[in-house]
């Protein structure tokens, strides 16, 4: 072949996708002009985290102004069928709720409506009435024998259990002189992109076929998850990518169940519709990472070797099993032994369900779950044995000569040489000066630790590294799955201008620019020259199932079939110019806009006149270069076998390393961490573009440091999810990223056609668990989870804090789904308490002082019936609320409860109020609540919730004060007004 | 303050980077709503809708603000840039434009209109920011892709090149 030195591989370019985005003319799925006539859809979520769905009311929706129709799981149940998982298990997982919600979030009805606000207002509307069933958010407590059930045809909560040995793990345990072990939580987070899901959809009734454009990010193996849920071939279910997608980092896999629900939707209304989510709906319905409790035992020599391991992982998938889960806990399975070399492993490997959204795809995928533990066990093993951590690491790591290297559960690792990896970090990153800096801070007195992790970060998945869940048995049956099919098109235009199409569904990573980069060398023209698109549509594009953006695949996969098929291409065209020149095709250049010969340059063509000759001329093309107008070619790398009967897997192509280390100090007082130095060395393979690899790095470092510090989809106990907005799922902001040394090493991959491997997501399971090992490190702890937020490492530094005694309140038990708030305080009106207590019982004096109450209706003395509409940070409502009053001790005390619901949540709760005189004839009105709210504002985090408290029983006050200061002679008003209050935020005795 | 009828449409004039905009609306209507989907000015992006996250970042009058904060009705009268408005022509960036592009100081670019408006407003009063306050400014956005770091260094050099430019004109 005719290879020549790259000129612009290896260039940090500028991106040709930037100068739109710099300008606001990206086209994000948002931008795009829908067709006239859409409309636009608005989602009713459950707000119980498990209940049975009693009734669902759409008559005052559907009446709703704007509104062409609300759908239900009955309008769906004929036009789709459910969405298939990774495994057969009897678990119906719809895209809308079927008789019953199994999570906080779940569709329960989607409204659709001439444009978004008119959707939203009838979601208000709809009554349902659910009747709450016990819940279950713990993955251990899901596996107990009396555990709520979620899906009863499964009969239990476990999904899937597998055993697997590999080696002679057995023996190993039994000879070795230690054994160390870890228990571990990995916490639910998510890569939570800026841009939220986003589906336009329509249904041609004649064609009984579904157009869909989301912004979905593959695999594509999931379009025939969609095609099958709204029971259409494939061929009838064109899915369309928009050219921009706002990030996505695996998260966006998850908006196909929506894409069906929407396209459903459509051909429900016979018109396109639009849904575009919201942040609250994203953060709680969108996709999770899996959470995980894994128990890691090691074999230990005693100078820190490590002859086998033990794994038992419980994989904790949510409510139901969503395509292509479980993949999370097999994406790994090929490297558990992940850097070392350790030839004996056992695995118990089991899927759990409970009472939280389902999980799916997020940047790392499975690596940082294993390398959590892997790493904390490297670290316990140090601490156990006393040795040096990095010691430990250094003795079992995988020999420089062993590449390419077949691991113990049948992954082959490409190459690398990880001991110099190491050295050469240790010694660049400046490891001593490091070593110093903890000794001073501890001498001082500070909290000082180091952190290491060594990680091998996988990439290019083997599409049958799923089936591994399956046993050899059921796998025969099924029949093979393997491969990692990538496909790209050349095609050269009558001007010979060049145009490359793939199908790696970019958000954000510069895919185009690198693809120009790749052509551009092939072709010997400026990367300028080549246009690249990357808008999918699979109605018109070559695609595969493993298409699309996900397990760092698109440097060493796409990028390589887009080079083979330009050189594909290439050796046509110099066959064609060969016959031009009458030269030898072997003897040809191409470079600078040319085709020359190497031996005699002034046989020479420009490319463009050589690239359009099969369009003009096809007759003067010789018979081995026919067709030069377009190559597609797709590349599947052999090396991506279906899994052994032995349940060995090379679960993923390329197999990159890195090696991180850092200094942390924590704050004794606080328990925040501040991170001194971060030190990341990655040996990534061939660079393509050195700036965008940075950019990977970096950005990766950041998404983990959230995860290590600050981010979690938290639930209570119950089921309440606890984390809707961004002032509750907190991402790093520019004040938390430090800046880090990023070190790099090359060790092409000899299985990719550029020698790239993935780069993505390496920090994401390095930098959790670095962090974590230097705060274990700085405090002497044994077990630590994440997120190490300043509230549980306090805790560690000083003990856990006393609970506040409550004097007022025995505490109450919370419901599912419920979140709780407590306050107090205290007002001074001028009137003297019998007529404040007077007002308090006033139906009208309540109407006027409550906020937000439209009419207080009294059905008795006591009680009340009151409608209003209370906003909570971004989720406001409208709401029925029932207080009572009792107790009544007039006019010193007296007790309100009440309960509230509507379609955003519901709340129940109770407050005593006193009435004291004071000096100046006045009175001193002091109260306390205590209550516990529930769905969609429970989702809303508890500084928007307490504070709204807060504010709105604040106002309830001042309002009445100044109701007493005008109305002096007007009596009774108090008691309603508080009860309103009171119930809103859950108040009740 | 003139009182608005909720259920009515009501017509809103005010300068749209530098020309005559005017769009009807009715009063619950968002700022990021009306101007990305009655003209079309789609740079302006919608992260959160809670004030949190900054893609939405506008110049009012001058000053950021988040336009998803912002009812559609209090734009009347006001002087409101946008994303669109940054470069000097079409075909060239602004000197911070380039700096982003040039540092890799975006990749999906979802947030960058908005970072972008809040830097543009703060270099206008602060030429010789230290990283420190860039920083600060910045920690009023959420970028999920990049880290931050280039941005910062992109926001340095661009102030340094500004300076420059001031002192030779
Ligand atoms: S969209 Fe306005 S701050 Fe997030
Ligand atoms: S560039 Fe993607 S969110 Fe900032």
């Amino acid at each position: 072949m005719l290879a020549q030195q790259g000129k612009w591989i290896g260039q940090s370019v500028e991106r040709v996708e930037d100068a739109a985005l710099l300008n606001g003319r990206g086209r994000f799925i948002d931008d795009l002009g829908a067709k006239p006539g859409t409309l636009h859809a608005a989602i009713l979520r459950s707000p119980h985290a498990h209940a049975d769905i009693v009734s669902i009311d759409t008559a005052a929706a559907r009446a709703s102004p704007g509104v062409a129709a609300v759908i239900t799981a009955a309008e769906l149940a004929d036009i789709t069928a459910p969405l298939v998982a990774g495994v057969r298990a009897p678990i119906e997982t719809r895209p809308i709720a079927v008789e019953r919600v199994r999570y906080v979030g779940e569709p329960v009805a989607v409204v659709v409506a001439a444009d978004r606000y008119l959707a939203e207002d009838a979601l208000d509307f709809i009554e349902v009435s659910y009747k709450p069933r016990p819940t279950v958010i713990d993955p251990l407590a899901a596996l107990a024998a009396d555990a709520p059930v979620l899906h009863e045809g499964l009969g239990s909560n476990l999904v899937s259990e597998r055993h697997f040995t590999y080696g002679d793990p057995e023996r190993a345990f039994a000879s070795a002189p230690h054994r160390v072990s870890v228990s571990v939580r990995y916490p639910r987070n998510t890569g939570s992109p800026m841009e939220t899901y986003g589906v336009i959809a329509e249904y041609d009734p004649h064609e009984g076929a579904y157009d869909i454009l989301a912004n979905f990010q593959g695999p594509f193996s999931i379009h025939a998850v969609m095609a099958r849920a709204l029971k259409v071939s494939g061929n009838k279910l064109r899915l369309r990518l928009p050219p921009n997608s706002g990030g996505s980092f695996g998260v966006k896999q998850g908006v196909a169940p929506y894409a069906v629900l929407i396209a459903a939707a459509a051909r429900i209304v016979g018109r396109p519709v639009k849904w575009i989510e919201d942040r609250l709906e994203h953060l709680s319905a969108s996709v999770s990472a899996t959470s995980r409790v894994t128990t890691l035992s090691a074999a230990v020599e005693n100078d820190g070797r490590i002859v086998a391991l033990d794994w038992d992982q419980i994989e904790d998938c949510g409510a139901y099993l969503r395509a292509p889960e479980p993949a999370t806990l097999y994406r790994m399975h090929g490297n558990l032994n992940g850097a070392y070399d350790i030839r004996h492993i056992r695995v118990r490997n089991r899927v759990v369900l409970t009472n939280k959204i389902p999980s799916g795809l997020v940047r790392g995928f499975g690596g940082p779950q294993v390398y959590y533990a892997l790493e904390r066990l490297m670290q316990r093993i140090a601490v156990t044995l006393k040795l040096d951590p990095l010691d430990v690491i250094r003795r079992n790591l995988i020999p420089a000569g062993a590449f390419p290297y077949r691991t113990a559960s049948g992954a082959l690792y490409d190459s690398g040489d990880y001991a110099r990896a190491v050295a050469l970090a240790v010694e660049k990153g400046g490891l001593d000066d490091l070593r110093r800096r903890r000794d001073e801070a501890r001498a001082a007195g500070r909290l000082y630790g180091i952190g290491y992790a060594a990680v091998v970060e996988p990439s290019v998945s083997n599409m049958g590294y799923i089936t591994t869940v399956l046993t050899a048995e059921e796998r025969r049956r099924a029949g093979p799955k393997n491969g990692a099919q990538a496909t790209a098109t050349i095609t050269l235009d009558p001007l010979g201008s060049v145009t490359v199409k793939v199908a790696s569904a970019p958000q954000g990573q510069g895919h185009r620019t690198v693809l120009a980069q790749v052509v551009a060398d092939v072709f010997g023209l400026s990367k300028d020259e080549i246009q690249v698109s990357t808008e999918l549509d699979t109605a018109k594009d070559a695609w595969s199932i493993a298409s699309g953006n996900y397990s760092s695949r698109f440097a060493p996969a796409v990028a390589g079939a887009a080079h083979l098929a330009a050189v594909k291409l290439r050796s046509k065209l110099a066959r064609i110019a060969a016959a031009q020149l009458n030269v030898r095709a072997e003897d040809l250049v191409f470079a600078g806009g040319k085709i020359f010969s190497r031996t005699n340059p002034d046989a020479a063509l420009p490319f463009a006149r050589v690239a359009a000759t099969s369009h003009w001329a096809p007759a003067t093309v010789p018979d081995d270069a026919k067709d030069a107008l377009s190559e597609t070619l797709f590349w599947t790398p052999p090396e991506l076998t279906a899994p052994t009967d032995a349940d060995a897997i090379n679960s993923s192509l390329c197999h990159g390393f890195i090696f991180d280390f850092c200094g942390v100090e924590v704050d004794r007082v606080t328990g925040k961490v501040r991170i001194d130095r971060y030190v990341t060395m990655h040996d990534c393979g061939r660079v393509l573009h050195p700036g965008m690899v940075e950019g990977q790095i970096r950005g990766g470092f950041a998404q983990a440091l959230g995860a290590a510090l600050y981010e979690e989809l938290a639930y209570r106990e119950d089921g309440a999810f606890l984390a809707g907005t961004f002032a509750d799922y907190l991402l790093p902001t520019a004040t938390e990223v430090p800046d880090i040394t990023i070190l790099h090493m090359e060790s092409p991959s000899p299985f990719t056609p550029l020698g790239a491997k993935g780069v993505g997501e390496g920090n994401c399971m390095s930098t959790p668990v670095c962090i974590a090992n230097a705060v274990a490190d700085a405090l002497g702890a044994e077990a630590i989870d994440l997120p190490l937020t300043p509230a549980k490492l306090a805790a560690l530094v000083h003990g856990e804090e006393p609970t506040p005694p409550r004097d007022m309140f025995k505490p109450r038990v919370s419901k599912p789904g419920e979140r709780r708030i407590i306050g107090a305080g205290e007002t001074r009106v001028r009137a003297a308490p019998e007529l404040v207590w007077k007002m308090l019982l006033d139906t009208d004096v309540l109407a006027s002082v409550i906020p937000g109450a439209h009419g207080v209706k009294k059905l008795s003395e006591t009680r009340f019936l009151a409608d209003v509409t209370l906003g909570v940070g971004p989720v406001k409502g409208r709401y029925k609320a029932e207080i009572a009053l009792s107790d009544l001790d007039a006019p010193k005390a007296a007790r309100l409860s009440g309960s509230i619901s509507g379609a955003l949540g519901n709340g129940e709760g109770s407050g005593v109020v006193h009435l004291a005189p004071d000096a100046q004839g006045g009175t001193v009105i002091s109260y306390t609540y205590e209550g516990a709210v529930g769905g969609k504002v429970a989702a809303i985090g508890d500084r928007l919730l307490d504070g709204a408290a807060k504010v709105v029983i604040g106002q309830f006050f001042a309002a009445l004060a100044r109701q007493i200061g005008a109305e002096e002679h007007r009596p009774g008003l108090m008691a309603r007004l508080l009860a309103r209050l009171l119930a809103l935020f859950g108040v009740r005795r | 303050m003139p009182r608005l009828n909720a259920g009515t449409r009501h017509v809103v004039r005010f300068t749209l980077n530098g020309r005559p905009a005017a769009f009807e609306v009715e009063p619950r209507m968002l700022l990021t709503d009306a101007l990305r989907h009655l003209l079309g000015a789609t740079g302006t992006h919608v992260g959160c809708e809670h004030g949190v996250c900054g893609c939405c970042t506008v110049l009012i009058d001058g000053m950021p603000a988040r336009a998803c904060l912002t009812l559609a009705v209090q734009a009347e009268g006001c002087e409101i840039r946008t994303i669109e408005g940054l470069a000097p022509s079409p075909a060239r960036l602004s000197i911070l434009q380039a700096a982003f592009r040039r540092h890799h100081a975006l990749q999906c670019g979802f947030c960058t209109a908005g970072i972008l408006m809040s830097l543009e407003a703060f270099l206008a009063t602060r030429p010789d920011p230290s990283a420190e306050e860039l920083r600060e400014v910045l920690s009023g956005h959420l970028c999920r892709c990049t880290g931050y770091a280039p941005m910062i260094a992109a926001a340095l050099e661009a102030a340094a090149k500004l300076r420059e430019d001031a002192v030779h004109v």
